[in-house]
């Protein structure tokens, strides 16, 4: 996994609450064999409608992802979180999380800041107002930012330590298994020696 | 300090310790299957990481299997891929792989314990929730998800939290009536689908001394219904019996070597459990599921429950839902249940002695008309083995299908599907909504009430069937 210090990215609004792992990608999506190529299935209920976010032009590479509360709620599908950093999402701006998805992202090393209902709707406001603009994320300072001058967002963001310390790092729960490299080849070689082998 | 036998399981395998942090345990033995591989796989071509010990890993194809033109490639283009895909990563990956048309090719769970790969004391997992099956001989054996499958593939290890213990005392004997799968169906209900959530269970008591390897893995394998992490049956001569000789057990001094330490796998006296279930096997008899969720079953003498007879209000409404979608009303006798077709087969009640058993109650039956019987061999070995001995040709007779190893109908996801509203007596473990195919409703069934049942074509005991002289 990439280590994540910070972002600086287009920003799209996304203006809805309770955004399941059903809409993030439809289950008829999640046939496919690989980890990659579920941008596809990302939103597709919505994807349809030229009116959406991500059909404009100027939101089509977006980043960072701004919406609404209980983002990611419902089926446990990894598959969600693969989507939305398949369409090149690295980070995922909302007032609260689906605690499976909060997890898997921090598995798959997408950012979920967690902020508070305020900063979203000036988010929103924001890059309703500047489509294209950029949002910026410090996962070292723990803030999220926007704009310039008066109209300047800026305010702070949760996530807990542990994950915050595993995307600083880079590690993801296989890199943080290797570091204890030691561990595994003692245990390895006091393995009884009965034990069965496929090969 | 008095261990239970999972304890003692446990603290054999971890890696490391510290506070604050899952214990990180490492893995025996790691069962792979076509569905839920393919991005593990794809995560460590991603990251450029190897199988650390394809030794210690087995794949084999049974989900997605057709089980009848086995000769023809698979016609569902999805299920194709899926199987292709495991293919190829098997071979990139230097993984020991039983492919479709191979002999030691069957459900994952039939296939580990056939080849002696299932032994007392390890820890197994699979990307699969009914990798509880191979706790029947003294393992820790458990489901996983895919990114944990990545883990295992890439580090041989997991770190997990340890699960609370739990004891489940079976006291009694068996009745002659009354199967392994009726008595795991009977604790279900009275426990109900969540009771297990958050344990490691063993199985314990005269009951379950008394059952043979094939009706233990009966047993373990739907721990998982009933929410556990794992389930566990204490090893004994029973099961060293059963491993001997096989493909990949210990030989000579390793055999006693191993022997020894694995009678060292018992639940020590005295050893705390923190939750204690009882059940007196006496009491059961033929159970049957009504429902859509494996608790709701009664005694196949009993009748149809009413929403009312619930005071739980979730469970209620369950209860209500579940009678709507099966289309039943409360009150009616399970036995006055009419059913389209049976299920003989899946990781819960495929193996050799389920069919021998089946076989040998069908014999001199027929069929009822307007009822089909399905009977799948959960591995190539066992439709072999049935072969063999002629158990096909007893189906056959009685206007049973007999047919290829594989899943089949316990998730539909390969062509033999229910269709709306066609009702089937399933010897599999799970009864959810559209699990056997979209608007299918399922009755989970011991082999025994399944061939019975077949014959009369409502659901029945063997008991009916002498009864009836059919
Ligand atoms: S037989 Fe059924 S329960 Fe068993 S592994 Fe196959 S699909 Fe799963």
């Amino acid at each position: 996994m990439e280590k994540f210090t910070q972002h600086t990215g287009v920003g799209a609004p996304l203006r809805r609450s309770n955004v399941d792992t059903d809409q993030i990608i439809p289950a008829v999506y999640l046939k496919r064999v690989t980890r990659t190529g579920f941008e596809d299935g990302l939103f597709a209920a919505w994807r349809s409608d030229p009116e959406f976010v991500l059909n404009q032009d100027s939101y089509r590479d977006a980043t960072v992802l701004v919406a609404g509360p209980d983002f990611g709620t419902g089926s446990s599908r990894e598959h969600a979180v693969w989507a939305l950093q398949n369409y090149g999402f690295k980070v995922v701006i909302s007032p609260r999380f689906g605690d499976i998805f909060r997890g898997n992202s921090g598995k798959a090393g997408l950012l979920a800041a967690q902020v508070d209902d305020k900063v979203v709707a000036a988010l929103w406001d924001y890059l309703e107002a500047n489509p294209g603009a950029s949002v910026s994320v410090d996962l070292e300072a723990r803030t999220v930012s926007a704009g310039e001058g008066p109209d300047r967002i800026e305010d702070s963001f949760t996530i807990d330590d542990y994950t915050r310390w595993r995307l600083l790092e880079g590690l993801d729960d296989i890199a943080i298994t290797l570091s204890h490299e030691d561990d595994i080849v003692a245990y390895e070689g006091r393995r009884l020696s009965f034990k069965p082998a496929t090969l | 300090m008095s261990k239970t036998l999972a304890e003692k399981i446990w603290d054999d395998h971890v890696v490391r310790q510290a506070t604050g942090e899952p214990d990180l345990l490492f893995i025996d033995l790691h069962l792979l299957h076509e569905v839920t591989s393919p991005q593990a796989f794809d995560g460590l071509r991603l990251s450029g990481r190897a199988v650390r010990h394809p030794e210690l890993t087995l794949a084999t194809e049974d989900h997605n299997i057709p089980t009848t033109d086995l000769d023809k490639p698979i016609a569902d283009p999805v299920s194709r891929t899926q199987v292709e895909t495991l293919r190829r990563n098997a071979e990139e990956f230097g993984v020991r792989l039983h492919p479709m048309g191979d002999i030691e090719q069957g459900i994952v769970h039939v296939v580990g314990p056939q080849l002696g790969l299932t032994q007392p004391g390890m820890t197994i997992v699979c990307g699969d929730s009914h990798t509880s099956t191979h706790g029947a001989f003294g393992s820790i054996a458990f489901g996983i998800g895919t990114s944990e499958v990545e883990h295992v593939l890439a580090t041989q290890t997991l770190p997990q939290a340890k699960p609370k213990m739990m004891a489940v005392e079976v006291t009694g004997q068996l009745s002659k009536g009354a199967t392994a799968k009726d008595l795991i169906l009977a604790l279900i209900a009275q426990e109900t689908t969540g009771g297990g959530q958050g344990y490691i269970v063993e199985y314990r008591g005269e009951a379950i001394r008394a059952l043979t390897m094939e009706e233990r893995m009966t047993i373990c394998n739907m721990s998982i219904e009933w929410g556990a992490k794992a389930g566990l049956i204490a090893p004994d001569e029973t099961t060293f019996e059963y491993i001997k000789g096989r493909p990949h057990a210990p030989e000579g001094e390793q055999w006693d070597e191993a022997v020894a330490y694995w009678r060292s796998l018992v639940t020590d006296d005295g050893a705390y459990f923190d939750k204690v279930v009882t059940l007196d096997a006496a009491q059961v008899t033929p159970f049957v599921t009504w429902g859509t969720n494996p608790g709701q079953g009664v005694p196949l003498s009993e009748a149809v429950p009413s929403p009312a007879d619930f005071d739980d209000p979730i469970q209620r409404e369950a209860a209500e839902s579940a009678l709507r979608y099966m289309g039943l009303e409360a009150g009616t006798p399970m036995r006055d249940i009419k059913v389209d077709t049976v299920f003989i087969g899946s990781c819960t009640n495929g193996r050799i002695s389920d069919l021998r058993r089946a076989a040998e109650l069908i014999k001199g039956h027929k069929v009822a008309d307007g009822t089909r019987v399905l009977v799948v061999p959960g591995s190539v070995r066992v439709r072999l083995q049935a072969e063999e001995e002629g158990l096909d040709v007893v189906f056959k007779d009685a206007g049973a299908e007999w047919r290829g190893a594989g899943c089949s109908m316990c998730l539909g996801m390969n062509p033999d599907q229910l269709t709306p509203g066609e009702r089937s007596a399933s010897t599999s473990n799970r009864n959810f909504e559209g699990r056997q195919g979209k608007g299918g409703r399922t009755h989970l069934v011991s082999p025994d009430v399944a061939v019975a049942t077949g014959v009369l074509g409502h659901l029945a005991s063997p008991a009916d069937l002498e009864k009836a002289g059919a």
